[in-house]
This record gives structure tokens, C-alpha cells and sequence, in this order.
């Protein structure tokens, strides 16, 4: 065993990041393989687990919830506020709608969301893994299974010591059937943003939905059951990167929950204080924050990757604190800096004044900065769009009367949920006219009027001809819608004509 | 490897390896992760059963399950022709002129030639169909055999000047002016002058008002008295700006003293006759396709009947 002090003395951020989880490995004879010791925490109650609480049920209710909002959006789009439309390539949020052409759009917003995790990072350390991270609420989850059906922490570790037998075997079938039934609900919500949800709901009951639809709840009904229900801390420790990308990006800056070795150390219980006072630290040893702990991470250790950083230590001590009537805080969430000034016998700094410092405020800056562009561009895009392939395989094609036509591709596109007449002209090319497939030549003009129809882009197949003796060179085709919202596009087009090629 | 020892911080024995002062902890691996790795191995036994896995000397051992990338592929071609069916015995009821009447099927038909096209015609008229000095450009509106749907269909079916393998094949022969003596060197000047003023190439003169004369009592009877041509023949509009076989003077020259003529394969004995409807409606897409019309009159008539005869007896 490692005596505690000399673990507090490890220095910080620089240690958490290279250290996996502290086991009580003798040296000599380590163990090439560990088994998992299971986890059984205590309820607690206190400000954190509020938090917790609050949390879990915000994001457990967008999860569940999101897919059944609608939305208006008339009769030519879904009406499902949340939608990927995978199958038509549209990605519908509330009011936004998002084409293809347009996905800077979710890259930007999964850029935001990478800088937001810096964000969260530098602000308050890694509250991300202790309260929103989907493998924390849905484990939180579990573990209240756990104490609902099998009892709290002390009974849950009697059932799992106990001989399996009738009562041990109806208990846990009926605590994994309560798992099942979260996991496919977990997985069943997944599918209900690709499609339409009562549709699929209906459907996926009928045994009608798609195969996909099956296969994607089989797979995140199992891994919801298998993560959440039975690997847990694991999946923490072992399995995801992004603890060890977080303790990269912790520095003495950061909040981290810290056990107040200098408070509380040396241990000793109520007693020996009341007999040798001052011999004794503030810490009784009472075993709660390790109780409470979901990881099983002693945070009198100092700070390790095994802990989520959720604060129910906090809780649990600071209720031991104030049944003893010590003053709360002995764990607490803290920065390396400020405990350095705490134990030079400084005060320890507001919490919120520790949240803002110089990376917090850069990591803010870029992030807003994003999403202010990225909101002017959603603003200002326009929902009228010409684009142009010419056939270069004949460049140009010489005609009977010595007239020179050039074919193109032209695609037009209608980002509206409603039919709108567009009309195309051309500028720049003396004497041309263009037609398309569905047109015979004698109808050619300068100008082509087309009704696309809603959301859809609406190939046409163009030929443009322009008298003999016409030159290769640049001329511009123009859309422009003809309704009250107008807006109009341009696209440069190349004409190639006999003789240029030299 | 001799520098094993305990890591102060962790308490933990690295395992001796040291990279520019970066030491390895010797931490145990979760047990889970060994059943993992337990798991992965049976499944590569059962794969290794179920599917071809050991190369052998001449071929590999072929798995219970039988399968092949080539019987998926296979599977998936057969799939895929079965989707196609429905369309394709749709296609083959309807006669060529009418597949305008409906946009889908005409749309599949296109699509059809298309990929007909580049596996069966690629080879003489090019990639884009654009063709080249004797090769004819099937993009354009100008067409020796007719260029609606029909004339279209019976010239793929039947072919051009392949009168030993299809009697129906469009046929057709110009003289040799030149090379037996049928026009002097000077009257083959004249001529060629004359020809060449039709689109506009050369501005009139006395040569071209000789050639006049000469190119009504031998050139008229085919290309027609305004040189406008004679789809009936085969016989090039001369008027044009379009010139298969060159309009330079040596060119023109070189065609009327040695005519060329152009062949191309009967593709009825080749193809089948949905094949033929479906590069008959792609290659009357590419932008020079003629509207069919109910009695054209003269040979062409003879054309429609063989084609609606041959319409009626599909299935």
C-alpha cells in the first residue's frame, strides 16, 4: 500500500496524463491480467447530484424527446422538426435546412463542438466526462437500477457475494430485463432522426421498417446494455481517447476535484482528534467519497484518469463535514495553482473566478467567432442555385448551317419547399439562343422559363447555338427566380467553337 | 530491458523500455480485453470455415458457405437485369417512334444506349459520339440516312453497305469520277469549284459556272439539282457546312475522284432488337434527332413498314 501523502505529492497534471489507474500491484509479481472489481456506489445526496439530476433529465429528455417535435414546414417538406433525410440528402434542424452542397454548415458545427470541449476543458475540467458524456447519464442510469432493485451499496455487494440461487437469479433477470428495456428504448430513439418518427414507430412495431432500422437498434441496444450495463467505468479507463486527450489539455489552471491533503491529512477518526487535538487532519477516513465514487477511484489518491471528475465525493464529504461540524470543502473542485496559494494558508478563490482565465477566454473568442459566421452565412445563403457542366466530349458541334452549338448540363436548384418558376438568360454571346432536350430548335431563345420543382435540383440538358463565325469564349448563364422572394445566380460558362483549338 | 523499476509517482514497475526519457508503465490489461482477444480467434476459425481463406497451390480452399466474389457479383448482375426486366419488355413492345410518349421509359432507353453504345460504337464514332473524318458526328442535325427514331433503328439494324450480310442494307455507290476516267481532271476542278460555293466556301466564278454544268449532268441525279442531297441514296447534302470526308479542295477533290464509302456492321444479327431501340433513342438524344413523321413518303416508307412489321412480331 502506498501511503497517501506521497501520492498528493505527485505533481499534477504532468503524472494524470502518463498514469493509468493506480492498482495496489505489488511490484514483483505483477499481474499480466486484471479482473474488473465491480463498483456498487452509494446514493448521496447534495448540490452536485442536483446537478446530476438536472442534467440527466435534460439530456436524456432532447435524446428521447427530439424526434417526436414537429415542424411546419407546408406540404412539399417533412414535418419532423430533427431530421437527417439520408435517403433525399437533407438535413432538416426547426427552421434550417441543410442540402448537401451545404454541409461546411455541420462541419462547422462539429468544429464547434470540438472547440466547445476545449472550452468546457479549460473552464471547468472535465465536466464533460462527469455529467454529459452519454456513457456517464446512461451508467448513472444503470447504477440506480442498481439501488432500486438490488438495494444500496452494501446490499448490492451481499447479492453479488451470494450463491446463485432462485431469489439471486429472479433478481437479476429482472434487473437485466430493466436494462434491456432502457437499451432498446436508447436505441430505438437513434433511429427515430432519420425518418419520419410516428411512421417509423408504427413501421418498426409492424416488423415493416427497413433491415438497417433493425440492425442499427440490435447494435445500439447491445451496446448500451454491454457499455452501461456491465462495463462502465471501463469503457472510461480503458476504451476512450478522450481522457487522455483531456489530462493533455488540463494545466494548473483547471478545475479538478482535489482531496485537500493538507487539511486532511493525517487521518484519524473523531475520537483521537477529541483526544490529541491538532495531531489529527480534518479527514476521518470515513470511506464515503470512495463509497459514492461510480469509477471506484479513491480521490485521496490525487488525481488520476479514473476519475470523471462528477464531484458526488464533494457531496458525500461535505455532508460527513457538516454532520462532524467541520467546515465543508475538504474535497472540493479546485486549481493546482490555488491550492498551492491554499496551502501557503491563502483563501481558497471563488470557483467563478477561476473559470475565466486568458485560455478560457481564447477558447471562447474562436468558438463564438464560428458560430457568429456561421450564422451570418445562414442569414445571407441563397436558396436559389445554377450550376454548369459543359460537354466536353464534342467540345462544340458544328451544325448544317454552319451555326455552332455547345451542349451543357445545367442543374437549377429550388432550396425552397415549394414549386418556383425560374427563368435562365443568356448574356455575353451575340446571337445565341439556347433550347433543351424537352424543346425542338424552332422554340430557341434567350431565355429559358422553368418551373423546378419544390426542393429538388432540376437537371436539364441545355444546347446553346450561336451563329457561324462566332468565337470560343466566356459568356454567363443567369438564373433568376421569377416569384415575390426572387434572388437570383450566376455561373461563368465556356463556349468552344471550331478553330480554337489552333 | 535491464532498467526495470519502480515508478516513483504510480508506484507502478515499468516494463524497462525507455524512449528519449519516456518510460512505459507495466500496468495489467483488463481481463475483458483477453476474452476479446479469445473472441476475435474464434471468430477467425469460424470464418476460416465458412468462407475461401488458405491459398492452396493452384487455388484456395473454398469455405462450407460456397460463396465467391464473383458468384456476389454474379448475384448482384442477375438482381440487377431482373430490376431491369420490367422496363426492358416495355421497351421492347413499343415501337422506337413512340418512346418519346413516355419521358420515363424514353429516360431508361437513353440510358440503356448509352451503355450500348460505348461497349458497341466507340470504336468508330468516339466516346461522345462526335466521330471523326469519315466517321460520322451523330450529335449534329445533319444525317445521310434519315435521323428520326426509325431511320435511326433500321440503319443500326440493318447496317450500311453490307448488302452480304443484310439485303435490307442501306446501299449505295458513287461513281469513280476520276479514277475511271468518267470526268476529265479539269471537269473535276470545275465541279469541285461549284460544290464548293454551294455552303459558301468559294465566291462564284467562271470555274464554279463551268462545274455548274457538269455537276447537273452527272451529281444532280443523286445529290439533287440544289446539291441539297438524297437521304434515299445515302447521298450527302453538299450544301451544308458539314463535311464528312473533308471540304477543302484537295479533299473535295480526292472524293470525287475516289469516292469513299463509308460502312458500318449490320447490328440486327448482333444486338437484340431492345438493344437496337435503346442506342436507336440515345443517339437520337445527343441533339440532332429528327421528329418521325406518319407517311415521309418514297423509300423511307419502305423503312417504316419493315420496322412496324418487326414491332408487331416482338412478344
Amino acid at each position: 500500500m502506498i501511503s497517501p501523502p506521497a501520492k498528493a505529492e505527485r505533481s499534477g497534471a504532468a503524472t494524470i496524463a502518463c498514469s493509468a489507474p493506480v492498482r495496489d500491484a505489488s511490484p514483483s509479481a505483477a499481474p499480466l491480467y486484471e479482473k474488473r472489481e465491480p463498483v456498487f456506489p452509494k446514493a448521496v445526496r447534495g448540490k452536485f447530484r442536483l446537478l446530476k439530476w438536472l442534467i440527466m433529465a435534460v439530456t436524456l429528455g432532447i435524446y428521447y424527446l427530439t424526434p417526436w417535435l414537429r415542424w411546419d414546414r407546408g406540404p412539399y417538406a417533412p414535418d419532423q422538426a430533427v431530421l437527417v433525410d439520408l435517403a433525399h440528402r437533407r438535413f432538416y434542424m426547426f427552421g434550417i435546412e441543410i442540402w448537401p452542397h451545404e454541409f461546411y454548415f455541420v462541419a462547422g458545427l462539429l468544429i464547434m463542438a470540438g472547440i466547445g470541449l476545449f472550452l468546457v476543458t479549460s473552464a471547468v475540467g472535465r465536466a464533460w466526462c462527469g455529467y454529459s458524456c452519454p456513457q456517464t447519464v446512461w451508467t448513472d442510469v444503470f447504477q440506480h437500477i442498481d439501488r432500486l432493485v438490488d438495494g444500496d451499496r452494501n446490499a448490492q455487494m451481499r447479492l453479488q457475494k451470494a450463491p446463485w440461487g432462485p431469489a439471486k437469479i429472479a433478481r437479476r433477470g429482472f434487473k437485466w430485463s430493466i436494462y434491456l428495456v432502457i437499451s432498446l428504448l436508447t436505441g430505438g430513439a437513434w433511429i427515430l432522426y432519420f425518418a419520419d418518427a410516428p411512421t417509423l414507430f408504427r413501421e418498426f412495431w409492424a416488423g415493416e421498417a427497413a433491415p438497417v432500422a433493425y440492425a442499427t437498434v440490435g447494435v445500439l441496444t447491445a451496446t448500451t446494455f454491454v457499455l452501461g450495463g456491465f462495463m462502465r467505468e471501463q469503457v472510461c479507463v480503458y476504451m476512450c481517447p478522450w481522457p487522455r486527450i483531456q489530462t493533455a489539455m488540463l494545466d494548473e489552471k483547471s478545475l479538478i476535484v482535489t482531496y485537500k491533503d493538507w487539511r486532511g491529512e493525517p487521518r484519524g477518526s473523531v475520537k483521537q482528534a477529541e483526544k490529541n487535538p491538532g495531531a489529527v487532519g480534518d479527514c476521518i477516513d470515513c470511506n464515503q467519497c470512495f463509497a459514492v465514487c461510480p469509477t471506484g477511484y479513491d480521490i485521496r489518491n490525487g488525481p488520476d484518469i479514473q476519475c470523471i471528475t462528477c464531484a458526488l465525493c464533494i457531496d458525500a464529504c461535505d455532508n460527513v463535514m457538516e454532520q462532524i461540524g467541520r467546515p465543508r470543502g475538504l474535497i472540493d473542485y479546485a486549481t493546482l495553482e490555488d491550492t498551492e496559494r491554499e496551502k501557503a494558508g491563502a483563501a481558497p478563490t471563488p470557483h467563478w473566478k477561476l473559470i475565466f482565465h486568458l485560455r478560457t477566454l481564447i477558447y471562447l473568442g474562436i468558438w463564438s467567432a464560428i458560430g457568429l459566421a456561421m450564422l451570418f452565412a445562414l442569414g445571407a445563403r441563397q436558396r436559389i442555385d445554377i450550376s454548369v457542366a459543359k460537354d466536353r466530349n464534342p467540345p462544340y458541334m458544328l451544325l448544317s448551317d454552319g451555326s455552332v452549338r455547345n451542349a451543357y448540363t445545367v442543374k437549377l436548384l429550388n432550396m425552397e419547399s415549394r414549386p418556383r418558376p425560374m427563368e435562365v438568360s443568356i448574356s455575353g454571346l451575340p446571337g445565341a439562343a439556347m433550347w433543351t432536350d424537352d424543346m425542338g430548335r424552332e422554340s430557341a431563345s434567350r431565355t429559358l422559363k422553368r418551373t423546378v420543382p419544390a426542393d429538388q435540383a432540376d437537371p436539364v440538358r441545355v444546347y446553346v447555338v450561336a451563329p457561324s463565325g462566332t468565337d470560343g469564349r466566356e459568356f454567363t448563364l443567369t438564373v433568376r427566380a421569377l416569384d415575390d422572394e426572387g434572388g437570383s445566380d450566376t455561373h461563368a460558362v465556356r463556349f468552344d467553337a471550331p478553330g480554337d483549338e489552333g | 530491458m535491464g532498467n526495470k523499476h519502480i515508478d516513483q509517482a504510480t508506484g507502478v514497475e515499468t516494463v524497462g523500455h525507455e524512449w528519449d526519457g519516456i518510460e512505459e508503465l507495466n500496468n495489467p490489461l483488463p481481463r475483458w480485453w483477453l476474452w476479446a482477444l479469445y473472441a476475435s480467434i474464434l471468430w477467425a476459425i469460424v470464418y476460416v470455415v465458412l468462407y475461401p481463406a488458405w491459398p492452396l497451390v493452384s487455388k484456395g480452399t473454398e469455405g462450407v458457405l460456397g460463396w465467391t466474389s464473383r458468384g456476389q457479383l454474379q448475384g448482384e448482375m442477375d438482381a440487377a437485369q431482373k430490376a431491369r426486366s420490367g422496363v426492358l419488355a416495355k421497351i421492347a413492345v413499343m415501337p422506337v417512334e413512340r418512346l418519346p410518349e413516355d419521358p420515363q421509359l424514353m429516360k431508361a432507353a437513353i440510358a440503356g444506349g448509352k451503355a450500348a453504345f460505348r461497349v458497341n460504337c466507340v470504336q468508330c464514332h468516339g466516346a461522345g459520339a462526335a466521330g471523326s473524318k469519315g466517321y460520322p458526328n451523330l450529335n449534329d442535325d445533319d444525317w445521310l440516312w434519315g435521323g428520326d427514331l426509325r431511320a435511326i433503328e433500321y440503319t443500326i439494324t440493318h447496317g450500311i453497305r453490307q448488302p452480304d450480310v443484310d439485303d435490307k442494307s442501306h446501299f449505295s455507290q458513287m461513281p469513280a469520277f476520276g479514277k475511271d476516267g468518267l470526268l476529265t481532271s479539269a471537269q473535276i476542278q470545275d465541279v469541285v469549284s461549284y460544290v464548293r460555293t454551294l455552303p459558301g466556301l468559294e465566291k462564284p466564278g467562271a470555274a464554279s459556272a463551268r462545274g455548274a454544268q457538269v455537276f447537273a449532268e452527272n451529281c444532280a441525279v443523286c445529290h439533287g439539282p440544289d446539291g441539297k442531297g438524297l437521304r434515299e441514296l445515302g447521298a450527302p447534302n453538299l450544301a451544308d457546312a458539314i463535311w464528312l470526308f473533308g471540304g477543302s479542295r484537295e479533299d473535295v477533290t480526292r472524293s470525287v475522284s475516289y469516292p469513299p464509302f463509308g460502312v458500318m456492321p449490320a447490328w440486327g444479327g448482333r444486338l437484340d432488337p431492345v438493344t437496337i431501340k435503346m442506342l436507336s433513342a440515345y443517339v437520337h438524344s445527343l441533339g440532332g434527332g429528327e421528329d418521325f413523321l406518319a407517311s415521309p413518303g418514297g423509300a423511307s416508307a419502305d423503312f417504316s413498314a419493315d420496322s412496324a412489321v418487326k414491332a408487331d412480331a416482338q412478344p
